[in-house]
């Protein structure tokens, strides 16, 4: 069972106090009613699935039940960071240790 | 004395304290302390198995949980049956009843060990070659006699009688291992001021000093300052020590699972204790102190009972005071081995001869064999054994070729060296690294918040053991972010024993290959000569090696096996070991049963069961129920004599003529709440929620993004900024959750909050022409005239004197109402409008009659008529899409091009031909009932039932653009018949709705 | 039209008395409860409206019980216990934006008390409830088993446990079962 540090409680949780929400940072678009087919597709349909860097929309759903944004890495499981949602993106390295960090963070 | 084979003065166990139990039928004493596998050897019993495989006799190789061989069922009653027990773990309590398995007739005399005579035929990879033709016969015929002939123990037929806990434990620092190394680490760790977790998996700590005797630390033996060390640990408020407790699982950030055996070795257990506990710690720091473990020498026949690793034997003398043989040979490669032939010779026991490989084994270790009058050969090899079901004599030669001799033996006690058991390391992650000083594979960078010390870390030497662990243990307090109190100061340690000199891979000299058994893998009965020919086969790749042979894949994972099976299959590639590759080492470390894995979560508590407030009223008016998800929901209320149909056709009856009360409680409900409620309604809904009334109330429709419906249900607008939502039964949490995550996440900007109150709310329909003259005299400041209160509103007031949001609403289509009430009211006031419906004619009725009501009147259910791939349009619900909206959850995705265009299945009514027959939900229709099989199906039966109101049958399905073709025939075909219908309006009653009005 | 009699109540775990050597296991008080919920920002006049000092920080509570507790569930939410009192009903002279619903019978509690407690609840909850990181005063949304449940330390050996009306049958089973272990 994975720890997750929920952005808004600002402790780490057990994971099933949460649930994953799928990938983060898909904006619906605010004409909708007005995008094409293909906006549509590349809006609902399509997923980048990465191996490494995800960025995802998970939920503290058993805890303070906000919605938040995390970046993990596929190949570890390992979370990098989370942070509220509606924040912009957080951008990650690999370090030479192929541990992935917060971009302008110290090791 | 239990046993003729106890040695007075040997051993730590108490002589006073006897116990009986029985083996194969036969009764047998052994002591208090003993594990099952020392007390059959103290009765001279080494035969305790047949192999796997080749049904080959076995016995005890070691003298813990690597065990490969010695699998029994153990038990106290049929019930209390556990099988593949490892008789080297199991203690020995009064009572006990041990079975050896895989053997029949009877252990001695083994049909299935005709398989070793024809085991030439049974070389890795012979399943996957010889069963493959014909591929029907796998299933039927050689799967079921493989597994007949070869698996272990047998599971018990009764349900277990024991419970199990489970606990979450945190802590700061968690030990695996309570050998020198982890109650050094512990100690240290405790006294710096952390909370400690300490786990062992025997019933004492000790570790090595279950065997290793001639040992010191701090001035006290080795075995007797661990035992003062756990007790001072013991003692500490900061401390848990687990005894009886394996580390099975390392798994992420830390999470380490424990199972503690709690009564396993009770004769008595008090039924109040779990049988077993599951600890789940969360560690901050966790140390590694698992020790390593020995290898046995891989040589011709080096299976038969009597034939052990040396520390087994050496832990049989020195803690449970029993000798293996009566005349034990040596075979080893490494010096631990002639400590063994030391404390065996000193005992009394004959050792007629050490076989060192080694060509120059330490010179101080052959005088002190010379000076015990052991005779020793070194550079000689072991190179066959005899015996049927023990081992009776050993031939030794030098490898190389030329004379050799037998030596009478009834044990043989041996070993290739020690392999750090680097399990738990594997399992955090960690990647091992070869050591090429010492030969092994070592821990390499930690990747989880841990460190290895010890043995299991390759270190050789106790006293680095002990200060290298007690630093390990304070730094690890110091990283949990503890004050360090104070730094504990490692005791002196020395030891008398080497654990130098090690092989790998099979020992050579032992002939052809084509005849030799030379196991590796004992569990499996994998030899040396199957994993050459694996490689021969083309298989380069450990992992390859591993499968084909199935080499390390028995519940032992391999333990004793792994590193032989890896050097073999390396020398055969010409390889270095290290490129080869180690396999990986998966959770559980040893078995764990089901029973500690579900812990609580048994009977009852297997699943929340829930119960609506008017529950007991329905369970005492006979109501049967059905599940719907968790929901205990009252299905129909049979009266004396009736059956379920028959009870069903007078309930709809009877709510059509005179009225009927209805459990709708289970409904979800969500409070919407804010200035901009029916803004985010607007946004959820296909509907416009804009000019709803306060006091009025609208059926709405959810769709997802991609357009298709995802729930539904009615909503009431209590002001202007509050509405009460209601959802289907099943869709209660997920829709709150779809809600809250558009709130969130898309249109955080809104004014408004959510709160479930599906439970806040007990909600009893009473539905016919009579219901309101059944709730008219119990409401209090409601008009509920049709003028003041028409169909589709909602008023608060008081009913039986506590507060109601009254609905006027319909789900028969007949005039209604739902009665919310807070919840725990619910079953007064359930009695109170029974009290007046009774006498009325009318009737309590259930799911059942509500479905087919709701059929006859032809209103879907999200789930049922529906099934994620229907649009409002396919539902025939286009009126309420509000046409003007600007934005709606779903708006684009059910315009997208396969939605609109035609060819839809669209919900119509059916009624078969023939008004009696009643057709099968999920039947397929079809147009041409002659066409050629398979046939082109152009829709399903989604509702069907009997209508009593209706005299016949009535369903409704969806069909490719059904609306359009009404009035045609179509087919259903079926098994035993093709059915005819007819495509009709999905309304069968009351198709004006007056009623409703009513 | 005739005054019918005032229905009476039946609360769901009426009657039940559950616990082991090591701890009790009671079905708490009915009382009015809250779902609160307004931008922080609007806290201090909902505060004043209550009389007591709604939470900001994660994972804690103020007010006591039998009187008025307020836990902290989210950045915007919070859980209102009255056992003698009305929060509803001082909530509707605040004049801030909130929304104030009513989940009285919604929740329903049980006491686990004894120096058993906090074992008993680690046998379902994977949070960590020692002293250090769940102080008395503590309140949590999370799971128990496999339902979920606001846990609140309301002494050194005693805890709240609130959960929906329909678990509080497998809650109370659960705490049971679990309360036989609770002095491992």
């Amino acid at each position: 069972m994975l720890l997750i540090h929920c952005p808004y409680c600002q402790e780490e949780r057990p994971e099933l106090e949460f649930r994953n929400t799928g990938e983060a940072h898909i904006e619906r678009p605010k004409n909708i009613a007005a995008i094409s087919d293909e906006e549509f597709e590349a809006f609902f349909f399509i997923r980048t699935n990465p191996k490494g860097v995800a960025y995802e929309r998970w939920r503290h759903v058993h805890g303070c039940a906000r919605f938040f944004n995390a970046v993990r890495d596929t190949v570890s499981d390992k979370f990098v960071t989370t942070y509220k949602a509606g924040e912009p993106r957080v951008d990650v390295v690999r370090g030479e240790d192929g541990v992935l960090m917060v971009k302008g963070a110290t090791q | 004395m239990s046993g003729a084979n106890r040695i007075k003065g040997h051993g730590r166990l108490t002589p006073a304290r006897a116990v009986r139990f029985t083996f194969d039928g036969k009764p047998l004493s052994a002591m208090q302390g003993d594990s099952l596998a020392s007390a059959l050897i103290a009765n001279g019993i080494h035969l305790t198995g047949r192999s796997f495989k080749y049904h080959r006799p076995r016995g005890m190789l070691s003298a813990g949980s690597e065990e490969p061989n010695a699998l029994m069922d153990v038990g106290r009653d049929a019930a209390r049956r556990t099988p593949n027990v490892r008789a080297t773990v199991q203690e020995v309590f009064d009572g006990m009843q041990a079975r050896s398995q895989n053997r029949w007739p009877s252990l001695a005399f083994d049909v299935g060990g005709l398989n070793n005579l024809a085991s030439p035929f049974f070389a890795a990879g012979f399943y996957y070659k010889t069963f493959m033709w014909p591929k029907a016969a796998w299933k039927k015929v050689y799967e079921p006699i493989i597994r007949a002939a070869a698996g272990l123990g047998v599971a018990p037929s009764e349900p277990d009688p024991d419970h199990y806990a489970n606990h979450y434990a945190h802590c700061d620092v968690l030990v695996i291992g309570g050998g020198a190394a982890g109650l050094s680490a512990a100690l240290a760790a405790a006294h710096a001021g952390a909370s400690v977790i300490l786990c062992d998996e025997q019933p004492e700590t000790g570790g090595a000093f279950h065997h290793e005797t001639d040992t010191t630390i701090g001035g006290l033996s080795g075995w007797d300052w661990a035992q003062a060390a756990t007790a001072e640990l013991g003692a500490m408020d900061n401390v848990r020590v687990l005894t009886r407790t394996t580390a099975f699982g390392y798994q992420a950030q830390n999470h380490v699972g424990l199972v503690e055996r709690v009564t396993e070795h009770l004769a008595n257990p008090d039924p109040a204790l779990p049988r077993e506990r599951l600890w789940q710690v969360r560690a901050k720091q966790v140390v590694i102190a698992t020790g390593a473990i020995e290898r046995h020498m891989v040589f011709a026949n080096n299976d038969r009972p009597g034939i052990m690793l040396a520390s087994a034997a050496r832990t049989y003398l020195n803690h449970h005071g029993v000798a293996v043989g009566a005349k034990v040979g040596v075979y080893t490669a490494c010096d631990s081995a002639w400590a063994a032939a030391f404390d065996l010779k000193r005992a009394g026991v004959s050792v007629p001869a050490i076989v060192d490989i080694r060509a120059d084994p330490d010179p101080a270790l052959v005088a002190r064999a010379r000076e015990l009058g052991i005779e020793v050969l070194t550079g000689h090899a072991v190179l066959d054994t005899s015996g049927g079901l023990r081992v009776k004599s050993m031939k030794v030669g030098r490898p190389g070729g030329g004379s050799s001799r037998v030596i009478a033996i009834d044990a043989l006690i041996m070993s290739a060296g020690w392999t750090p058991s680097v399990h738990m390391f594997s399992q955090s992650r960690g990647k091992v690294v070869w050591d090429e000083a010492s030969q092994r594979f070592l821990p390499g960078r930690n990747v989880q918040d841990c460190v290895s010390v010890g043995a299991c870390n390759g270190v050789d030497d106790l006293a680095d053991a002990v200060t290298g662990a007690a630093k390990a243990g304070h730094e690890a307090a110091k990283a949990a972010g503890v004050k360090v109190r104070k730094a504990w100061a490692a005791p002196a340690a020395e030891t008398q024993t080497s654990w130098d000199g090690s092989m790998m891979g099979s020992a050579a000299g032992a002939g052809a290959d084509t005849t030799v058994k030379a196991f590796v893998d004992f569990q499996n009965d994998v030899t040396a000569k199957d994993i050459r020919l694996a490689v021969r086969e083309g298989m380069h790749s450990i992992e390859h090696v591993k499968r084909f042979t199935t080499n390390g894949m028995a519940t032992d994972q391999g333990k004793t096996s792994n590193i032989h099976g890896l050097a073999i299959a390396a020398e055969m590639l010409d390889k270095p070991l290290p490129q080869v590759g180690l396999t990986t080492f998966r959770s559980p470390y040893t078995p764990v049963t089901f029973g500690a894995i579900v812990n609580h979560s048994r009977g009852s508590l297997f699943d929340p069961t829930r119960r609506t407030a008017m529950h007991g009223w329905e369970e005492a008016h006979g109501a049967v129920f059905e599940d719907v998800g968790q929901w205990k929901r009252a299905w129909y209320y049979p009266r004396a004599g009736e059956d379920m149909h028959q009870a069903v056709n007078r309930e709809c009856l009877t709510v059509r003529e005179s009225a009927g009360m209805f459990d709708a409680s289970t409904l979800g409900k969500i409070e919407v709440v804010g200035p901009d409620a029916a803004e985010f309604l607007n946004l959820m809904y296909t509907n416009s929620w804009d000019k709803l009334e306060p006091g009025r109330c609208k059926y709405g429709i959810m769709l997802r993004e991609d357009g298709f419906i995802y729930d539904d249900g009615v909503v009431g607008r209590m002001t202007e900024d509050r509405f009460h939502v209601t959802t289907t039964t099943g869709g209660a949490p997920r829709v709150m959750h779809h809600m809250e995550d558009y709130l969130q996440t898309e249109f955080p900007h809104l004014k408004v909050w959510l709160t479930s109150t599906t439970e806040q709310w007990a909600v009893i329909a009473v539905q016919g022409p009579r219901a309101r003259e059944i709730i008219a005299p119990l409401v209090e400041g409601i008009d509920l005239s049709n003028e003041a209160m028409p169909h589709m509103s909602v008023r608060e007031g008081r009913i039986c004197g506590v507060p109601t949001r009254l609905f006027r609403m319909s789900f028969t289509g007949e005039a209604g109402y739902e009665v919310n009430v807070p919840a725990d009211y619910g079953q007064a006031v359930w009695e109170a409008l029974w009290a007046r419906a009774e006498p009325l004619g009318a009737c309590a009725y259930g799911t059942e009659t509500m479905h087919v009501l709701r059929a006859e009147k032809g209103y879907i259910i999200v789930g049922q008529d529906t099934d994620g791939t229907v649009t409002p349009d396919d539902a025939g619900l286009n009126w309420a899409v509000a046409k003007k909206k600007p934005d709606f959850v779903g708006i684009r995705g059910m315009k997208r091009p396969d939605l609109i265009g035609g060819g839809r299945k669209q919900l119509v009514g059916l009624m078969s031909r023939d008004p009696n027959i009643v057709l099968e939900e999920g039947a397929q229709i079809v147009a041409d009932p002659n066409q050629a099989v398979p046939m082109t199906m152009i829709g399903h039966v989604t509702s069907s039932y009997w209508s009593e109101n209706c005299g016949r049958s009535i369903a409704m399905g969806v069909v490719i653009d059904g609306r359009a073709i009404k009035g045609r025939t179509l087919y259903v075909p079926m098994p035993e018949r093709t059915i005819e219908v007819e495509v009709t309006d999905a309304v069968f009653i009351d198709k004006e709705g007056v009623r409703l009005n009513g | 039209m005739a005054k019918s009699a005032q229905a009476y109540r039946t609360e769901p775990l009426a009657g039940r008395v559950s616990g082991s050597a090591g701890v009790q296991v009671t079905p708490a008080s009915p009382a009015i409860r809250v779902s609160l919920r307004a931008d922080p920002e609007n806290a201090k006049a909902l505060s004043k409206a209550l009389g007591l000092d709604l939470p900001f920080k994660p994972k804690t509570s103020s007010g006591n019980l039998p009187g008025r507790l307020a836990a902290w569930l989210g950045p915007d939410e919070w859980l209102i216990i009255d056992e003698a009192g009305d929060p509803l009903a001082d909530l509707r002279k605040a004049k801030v934006l909130h929304s104030a619903v009513d989940v009285s019978h919604r929740n329903t509690a049980i006491l686990v008390s004894g120096e058993g407690a906090r074992a008993t609840l680690e046998s379902g909850c994977p949070q960590n409830l020692s002293d250090a990181v769940f102080p008395v005063g503590a309140a949590s949304r999370t799971v128990m088993g496999k339902i979920e449940v606001v846990i609140i330390r309301t002494g050194e050996t005693e805890f709240r446990v609130e959960c929906w009306r329909s678990f509080s049958d497998y809650a109370f089973a659960f705490l049971s079962d679990a309360a036989r272990d609770c002095l491992a």
